[in-house]
């Protein structure tokens, strides 16, 4: 294994212009991820870690600095480019859960490998990690008739059938109770354990981070 | 999968797709119901022309095709047409009209007898006075008239003395004379039936009449019965352009804004698929799909609508209208109905793929 980060940010800045204001979101972020690391992110409200989640999913392009991710440059990259990067490089597990509400769990994990141009259904293999995210009785109902912490796990589902290189999960337990956070909390690590995943998790619960190897703090658009 | 995801987007909503369904089918049947109705009224002339027995007919310059117009034909023009070799049998006749769908057909019983051996009564029979009528069966029925009523036609009233099988010449028919009579119009007569002894002999009776009446219309029966197609009704090829270019607006309106309202209703859900690394171009399909889908279920419901007002046509205005049922348009009308929704639908779908992801994704 190349013992080359996985993600490496060098002096990445995000402005916004709302109006005629400047927003400076990153003010020169350095971070580094090694390949397999479970990495969370914490800082309060308006500190970058969003706009940083966003940047590295390849949802919005950065304004400068450097930053590669899997091998790929995302400095410059097209609309175009940064699409093939969702579908190829990153998972996304979101707070909401964000699951398609017309389609059962089972077709919400297969479409991402559909729009991904993979095989559907996903390998065996996959059906393992189904029972351990202990969603395997359930892929043929809706979101609706899942609980949250059920919706998530299909969500997490989701975003690692394809094998992606980083899972970025942003507060993935902010709707969750306790019981379902820690659940959920203990999958992801579970995933990074034995799958070797690498994930990137975005939290204002010191609790939720306590989880990650590593827990980087941002303020103000920079890492403290 | 992009299908069962256009499915199930479908059926998620159902009333919205019902209602786009319905309002599109709408649209189908009115343009299938229009052009059968013209083709349907177009064809029972036809068959009622055919159905008078002549071989030859003859119309004043500027006749219209259906309708009485242009000059009369003076009074012993007939007599004079009877004597021509090989003609067995001059009939004339004088059409007035009642309104847009009905006429009344002024008729010489004794000369018309002599075409076809004339009408066939179901109930009385022929003209005992002046101001006797007859009618066919169908009219009597729609109009729930019987033998010896009294009905008004022209705002004056007529003794019914019989009613006929249908199929021949007219709904209503009086006696010539009486008829020419009340249109100022003694003597004169706007269309003329001719028989001729045999057959082979019909080109050289059209050539012959065609040479001594110059400025008169000689048809054979054959030539005059394919006349009647949309085209040579004067501006009814327009007023089906007419109807055509409507459906296109309402189906384009229709679809526009259901197709906006999902595109608002599903912002988060675009998101999701933009998160999940779906393209414009597999957003845009999703919609187009879904459009296509609602421009097909509304077209076959159309066709089927245009049974159901084919039934109702028949229950209440048998006599006034004729609606065919059209299959050759059938194709048409749904790709009517398709540009229409595809119109409608290009804005929203683009609008959706254009939407920013994080935006989407934050939508309430």
């Amino acid at each position: 294994m190349s013992d080359e980060p996985i993600i490496s940010i060098r002096g990445l800045r995000k402005t916004y212009r709302v109006g005629d204001v400047e927003v400076h979101a990153l003010r020169g972020v350095d971070l580094d991820v090694q390949r397999g690391e479970f990495v969370s992110i914490v800082g309060p409200s308006g500190s970058g870690k969003s706009t940083l989640f966003h940047i590295v999913g390849g949802l919005t392009p950065p304004t400068a600095g450097a930053i590669h991710m899997a091998g790929q440059d995302l400095l410059g990259m097209t609309d175009t480019q940064r699409t093939n990067l969702r579908k190829t490089t990153v998972g996304f597990v979101f707070q909401k859960y964000n699951l398609l509400p017309t389609l059962t769990a089972r077709d919400n994990i297969e479409i991402a490998r559909y729009i991904a141009h993979r095989p559907v259904p996903a390998d065996s293999e996959f059906q393992d990690i189904l029972q351990l995210l202990g969603i395997d009785r359930r892929l043929d109902h809706k979101p609706r008739a899942l609980s949250g912490g059920e919706q998530q796990r299909v969500a997490i589902a989701r975003a690692i059938v394809n094998h992606p290189a980083i899972l970025l999960a942003d507060e993935p337990t902010g709707n969750l109770d306790t019981e379902n956070s820690n659940a959920v909390l203990a999958l992801l690590r579970d995933l990074n354990r034995r799958l070797g995943q690498t994930i990137l998790m975005i939290t204002h619960n010191p609790e939720a981070a306590a989880y990650a190897d590593r827990t980087v703090r941002m303020r103000d658009g920079r890492i403290v | 999968m992009t299908n069962k995801l256009v499915f199930e987007n479908l059926k998620h909503r159902p009333v919205r797709t019902l209602l786009s369904v319905v309002a599109i089918s709408i649209q189908v049947t009115m343009v299938l119901a229009l052009v059968g109705l013209s083709d349907g009224m177009l064809n029972e002339q036809a068959r009622r022309a055919r159905g008078v027995g002549a071989d030859v007919l003859i119309r004043p310059p500027g006749s219209a095709l259906i309708a009485s117009g242009g000059q009369m034909f003076e009074k012993l023009i007939p007599a004079v047409i009877e004597k021509q070799p090989h003609v067995t049998v001059a009939a004339g006749t004088l059409i007035f009209g009642v309104d847009l769908f009905n006429y009344v057909t002024g008729v010489d019983l004794a000369s018309f007898n002599r075409l076809n051996g004339g009408f066939r009564f179901a109930k009385g029979g022929p003209f005992q006075h002046p101001d006797d009528v007859i009618v066919d069966e169908l009219y009597a029925s729609q109009h729930k008239v019987r033998v010896g009523d009294s009905i008004t036609i022209m705002n004056r009233p007529w003794r019914v003395s019989g009613i006929y099988e249908p199929g021949m010449l007219a709904r209503v028919v009086v006696p010539l004379a009486t008829l020419q009579d009340l249109t100022s119009n003694t003597g004169k007569v706007s269309t003329i039936y001719v028989k001729v002894d045999d057959a082979p002999n019909v080109p050289g009776v059209i050539a012959a009449l065609s040479g001594k009446l110059s400025t008169y219309k000689v048809y054979s029966m054959e030539d005059y019965t394919t006349l009647f197609s949309p085209s040579n009704v004067p501006m009814l090829t327009q007023f089906i352009g007419i109807v055509i270019g409507l459906g296109v607006i309402v189906g384009f309106l229709v679809v526009f804004l259901s197709m906006y309202t999902a595109v608002l209703e599903r912002t988060r859900e675009i998101g999701i698929l933009k998160a999940l690394g779906a393209s414009p171009a597999f957003v845009i399909n999703i919609l187009l799909r879904e459009t296509a889908l609602l421009a097909i279920a509304g077209s076959i419901l159309g066709i089927v609508l245009t049974f159901g007002t084919r039934v109702l046509i028949q229950r209440f205005a048998a006599s006034s209208l004729i609606q065919a049922i059209v299959p050759g348009w059938w194709p048409i009308a749904a790709g009517i109905a398709l540009a229409g929704a595809v119109l409608g639908a290009l804005y929203p779908g683009l609008k959706a793929a254009r939407q920013d992801a994080i935006e989407a994704l934050a939508y309430e």
